[in-house]
Order: C-alpha cells, then sequence, then structure tokens
C-alpha cells in the first residue's frame, strides 16, 4: 500500500531528518487491511532510525505525538484502529519541545 | 450525503458545531469534534473571553511578547495581532527574544522570530546573555557540566526579558505559557515541596507589584490545541528540543501529564484549579519579600539568585546556588552575605528549570564581570 508519511515537531530527526517519505507497506500476512497499529510497527523497523522511544511507547505514538490522517485528527477515527486506505496521507508532529 | 473527490471513510465525523463540515479534531478540552473553521473561531474567541475576564490589557498598553521562535509563542503573537485588529484592544505589540548563546538551538530558532518579526509585521527586539550577563549558556555549560543548566538559563531569562522589556519601554510582557506547562509547574513544586512558588504559579498575571507585570494568554489553552491550530494554519515555527533539557526534572511532570492526558485529557484543566484553590495552612513559615542586596531586584534572600548564580560562575564555583538553601544551619557558612552551600544536604538536588515568580525587576541589571 502506498502512503505518504510526514514528520514534524522535531520527530524529522530520528529519521535523518527527512520529513517526508513515501512508502510502500506491505500488509501484514493474512490480513485485508493496514491499521495505524500495523503501520506504526512498520515505521518503528523502517524509518526510525536513531531513539525509538522518542516516537513510540508501547505499541503507540509517545504520548505527546500528534497523529493526524489525511488532516483529521486519528483520536476521530480510532486511534490505533485506524484504517488506512492507498494513498493515505499520515503525519506525525511532536508538541514536546520548547515554546 | 453528498458526493465527495474522495469518497467518505465510514465513520467520518461531522463538526458538532456548525454539522456541515467533516470533523478534523477531537478538541482534548471539550472532547468535542469540531471542523477546522470552527476551531479556529472557538480558539480564538476563548482567548479573546480569557484577555477579557481577566483585563489582561488596556487600550494604549504596548505589550512584548516574549518571542522564541517555538510554537506557542509564534501562535501567541499571531493570534494576539489578529484579535488586536479584530477586536479593537488599542495595543502597541512587540516581539522579544533572549538569545542565552545556545549553539545549534538558539541561533536557529532566532531565524524564525526574524521570519516572524516580517510575517506579523511586529517590530523585534533582542537581548543576549552575553551583553548582559558576560557568559553564553554554551560557556556556562562548559563551566558547571550537564546538571542545573536549566536552573542557570531560567533565571538568566527572566532577567533578561524584563531588561528588554524596559529598554522596549512596555507595560507588560505577555508568553506563551500553555495549560500543559501550567499543570507540569502544579506539579513540580509539589514535588519539591515549593509552597511560595505553589501559591503563585497558577496566576495569570504575575508581578503587578513590579514595574513590568507578566501575562499567560495562553493559560487555559491546551498545547495540542496550540500545535494543531499551527499546524492547519501553516504557521512558521521551530521545533527543536533544547540540546541541555533532556536532563531537565520538568521532563518527569511532562511524561506524566502527557500519559495523563491520554486518559483523561480534562485532567489538565483540573490541575490548574486545583492549584489555584490551594490554601497555604497558617503556620507555614513562608519566605519573605525583600530586596537584592547587590542589584535591587526583588528577593527573599540577602542576594537573588542571578547574582547568586553569576558570583559563582566568575569565581569558578559552579555549585553556588544549587541546592536547597537551608537558612542558618550548621550545613550552610555565610560569606559576604550568600549562604554558600558545599554539598547540598539532600544529595543531588535536580535543578529548577522553571522562572523565579518572586523576582522583579527595578532598572538595574547584573554587570559583567
Amino acid at each position: 500500500m502506498h502512503l505518504t508519511l510526514e514528520f514534524g515537531g522535531g520527530l524529522e530527526l530520528l529519521c535523518k531528518s527527512v520529513k517526508f517519505h513515501n512508502v510502500n507497506v506491505d500488509l501484514p500476512k493474512g490480513a485485508d487491511k493496514l491499521s495505524m497499529r500495523d503501520l506504526l510497527a512498520w515505521v518503528r523497523t523502517n524509518l526510525i532510525k536513531e531513539r525509538p522511544e522518542m516516537f513510540m511507547k508501547g505499541e503507540s505514538v509517545r504520548p505527546g505525538v500528534l497523529v493526524l490522517v489525511n488532516d483529521c485528527d486519528w483520536e476521530l477515527s480510532g486511534q490505533l484502529d485506524t484504517t488506512l486506505e492507498e494513498k493515505d496521507v499520515v503525519v506525525f508532529i511532536s508538541t514536546l519541545h520548547g515554546g | 450525503m453528498e458526493a465527495d473527490s474522495k469518497p467518505k471513510k465510514s465513520g467520518a465525523r461531522l463538526c458538532c458545531v456548525c454539522n456541515q463540515n467533516r470533523a478534523a479534531l477531537k478538541r482534548p478540552k471539550t472532547l468535542e469534534q469540531i471542523c477546522r473553521e470552527c476551531f479556529y473561531a472557538v480558539f480564538e474567541e476563548e482567548i479573546h473571553q480569557v484577555i477579557l475576564e481577566n483585563q489582561l490589557f488596556k487600550p494604549g498598553d504596548r505589550i512584548a511578547i516574549g518571542a522564541s521562535g517555538g510554537k506557542d509563542s509564534t501562535v501567541l503573537a499571531y493570534v494576539l495581532s489578529e484579535l488586536n485588529r479584530r477586536h479593537n484592544y488599542g495595543l502597541d505589540l512587540f516581539l522579544l527574544s533572549v538569545d542565552e548563546g545556545i549553539t545549534g538551538y538558539r541561533d536557529d530558532s532566532l531565524e524564525t522570530v526574524k521570519r516572524n518579526e516580517l510575517q506579523y509585521g511586529l517590530p523585534l527586539k533582542i537581548v543576549s546573555y552575553k551583553d548582559l550577563y558576560g557568559w553564553t549558556m554554551d560557556e556556562i555549560v562548559k563551566m558547571i557540566g550537564l546538571k542545573n543548566n536549566c536552573t542557570f538559563c531560567g533565571v538568566f531569562r527572566r532577567q533578561a526579558l524584563d531588561r528588554g522589556a524596559a529598554l522596549l519601554k512596555v507595560d507588560k510582557v505577555a508568553t506563551g505559557h500553555n495549560a500543559d506547562d501550567i499543570a507540569e509547574t502544579v506539579l513540580l513544586n509539589i514535588l519539591r515541596g515549593d509552597i511560595a512558588r505553589l501559591s503563585r504559579c497558577t496566576s495569570i498575571i504575575t508581578g503587578e507589584d513590579g514595574p513590568i507585570p507578566r501575562c499567560k494568554p495562553f493559560k487555559c489553552t491546551y498545547e495540542k490545541e496550540i500545535v494543531m491550530y499551527a499546524y492547519f494554519k501553516k504557521l512558521d515555527y521551530f521545533s527543536t528540543e533544547c540540546i541541555y533539557s533532556p536532563n531537565a526534572y520538568r521532563g518527569f511532570a511532562r511524561e506524566f501529564i502527557k500519559d495523563l492526558e491520554r486518559i483523561r485529557p480534562r485532567a489538565i484543566l483540573d490541575i490548574i484549579k486545583s492549584g489555584e484553590d490551594f490554601r497555604i495552612s497558617t503556620t507555614t513559615k513562608m519566605p519573605e519579600q525583600g530586596t537584592c542586596e547587590r542589584c535591587g531586584y526583588i528577593s527573599s534572600q540577602k542576594w537573588c539568585k542571578a547574582c547568586v548564580l553569576l558570583e559563582g560562575l566568575n569565581r569558578g564555583l559552579p555549585k553556588l546556588g544549587i541546592g536547597r538553601t537551608q537558612g542558618l544551619n550548621s550545613d550552610a557558612k555565610i560569606s559576604n552575605g550568600m549562604v554558600i552551600q558545599e554539598e547540598s544536604v539532600q544529595g543531588q538536588l535536580f535543578c529548577t528549570n522553571q522562572v523565579n515568580p518572586e523576582d522583579q525587576f527595578f532598572g538595574f541589571y547584573i554587570c559583567k564581570k
């Protein structure tokens, strides 16, 4: 599944300072849908090059990291259970820095 | 339902305010699902109400916005300019920035503030630690190591802001402290038993008895909403953590608040409410306010914190002023009116990483060595 991922608020530093990533994510074995839960695991393995604890805590994002799917707060679509579709845009923004 | 260019996902919600547009976010404050346009309106209106209800400004006021280039101060500058125009507050707004001399952090964020100056049309003033104190934060950290940096930085920044505000001849300073920050501070003060600070840290206006009061218009505004506002409006801000901050005690309070927010977002405002409603027992001894013998700043000790810290730096005593002063007990020696702490009685204490609300500025500033 082709997706566009964006990292902001300092998170890009964990991905070698690259903000935008066009990725192709395989569905998990035997599944017909890709959930945010699956995507996060994929991102941790494939994109996060350092300090994964800055991005994730357990199976979700670290508290303080906002997630938008197609410009909508993932809290509206079920957070980890949000299902993704082809060409979706997922944005991760960290709020954990000075103001 | 109308046909979109992209078919609506099952479960796509409508904004609960206008019932027309697709909801874009869930407000932590109210758990409402709201679209972008309604969010902008309610975000801006709530801040306007906070300003009115607390009488933060009056017409003709010159206001310096403490601007770091970060998310809170950028959004504050944007929203205050907008509300000033829309509701005719009659304010003269300025951007005031402090250069602590932290390479790779502050030099980059100052570029953002310079862009904000052009984008929002607000005149900018920058004051630097090097000019005021003769020390950059990088030089300070070289001398004192990586613990307690935030104590130095926070104390110096407070005076630097006041100095800059005096140079700009403003009536008030507005900072971007948000609800999350204030809830963290309440917790920090409880964890440290700092009753004096606890009694003041939830005030939306501080320092009214001094020359330049300060206010926090974002006191009731959630950090998440500030970031979402900036994101949707595509506001230009700088977002890297200070390189010295991983060692700050505040990090623990922040982690806890963020975990709490996940479970019950309202907790943030409730913690602030608890902080506001605390009453100090009449038998608790509170520090008395006097003035610093060296520079005239308001201080509860013989010398204000900034003077003590600076003296320590200039004399090569990096621990001076760090650690809890016990008053006149056997562990402390008095010299030149300062309490010198040799080893902190309670072992390593963490830095405060917060400004000292009791300090005021009387037109003096710390002399260079």
